[in-house]
């Protein structure tokens, strides 16, 4: 499941939905991305991510399906927030459930990053020097590449 | 066809969308980014260095050679860094 809101992320409601009356699962795996008050050595106050809806949705279900054609899951989900936010404030929250923690764990690390480079989001940054938007970072794109050859 | 523009591109374009009319020679991605860099000066700063410009077309990433035609969804942005 995935979902993409501008309000907060309940995790503990979001878990118990996601695992609820599934028995098979034996392991849960999350990931939870949350706002920095440091970005390149500047203090931020505070940020906007702007996305783009539509898109946004449709790369968010094909990476949820390329995990679950990789992994034998039980369930997973993907909430990306947009709208302004403030240095604590959450951002993402995935989550996988599998029979066994080793899918779980994988599958869990494998959606956040393709999450980072392929879905249409864009931060910007207000510092004391003004508002600018962030780049794109190479480590991202090495995090993704090291999924390209992964078989399940 | 309709082309949209975010984050810093559509800063830099003044616009979120726009209606293109496009030329029948126009039809893959890489030819309509050149059409897009001719149509005003704005357009051509906003789009002067492509490596910094990635291309959906009808909410799918394109690359250059991909084939674009009239009733399409095009956007143009930066390179993306949600997470």
């Amino acid at each position: 499941m995935i979902r993409v809101q501008e309000e907060d992320i309940d995790i503990g409601a979001e878990l118990a939905a996601l695992t609820a009356r599934n028995h098979r699962i034996g392991g849960i795996a999350t990931f939870i991305g949350a706002m920095r008050d440091l970005s390149n050595g500047k203090t931020v106050a505070a940020m906007t991510l702007e996305h783009y809806p539509g898109m946004t949705e449709k790369q968010l279900h094909a990476i949820e399906r390329e995990a679950q054609a990789r992994w034998d899951l039980e369930a997973s989900l993907i909430i990306h927030r947009y709208g302004r936010f403030q240095p604590g404030d959450r951002i993402v929250f995935v989550a996988t459930a599998a029979p066994h923690r080793q899918a779980a764990l994988d599958s869990c690390a494998f959606l956040i990053d393709w999450v980072k480079t392929k879905a249409p989001f864009w931060k910007l940054e207000e510092t004391g020097d003004g508002a600018r938007w962030v780049d794109a970072q190479d480590s991202d794109e090495v995090a993704t590449a090291r999924w390209r050859d992964t078989a399940k | 066809m309709k082309v949209l523009y975010f984050a810093w591109l559509r800063l830099r374009m003044g616009v979120a969308e726009e209606t293109v009319p496009l030329p029948s020679e126009v039809t893959t991605v890489g030819g309509l980014l050149t059409f897009l860099q001719g149509r005003s000066d704005q357009h051509a700063t906003a789009l002067a260095d492509l490596s910094v410009v990635r291309v959906a077309v009808n909410q799918d990433y394109a690359r250059d050679a991909d084939p674009v035609s009239d009733e399409d969804e095009v956007a143009l942005f930066p390179p993306v860094t949600g997470g």
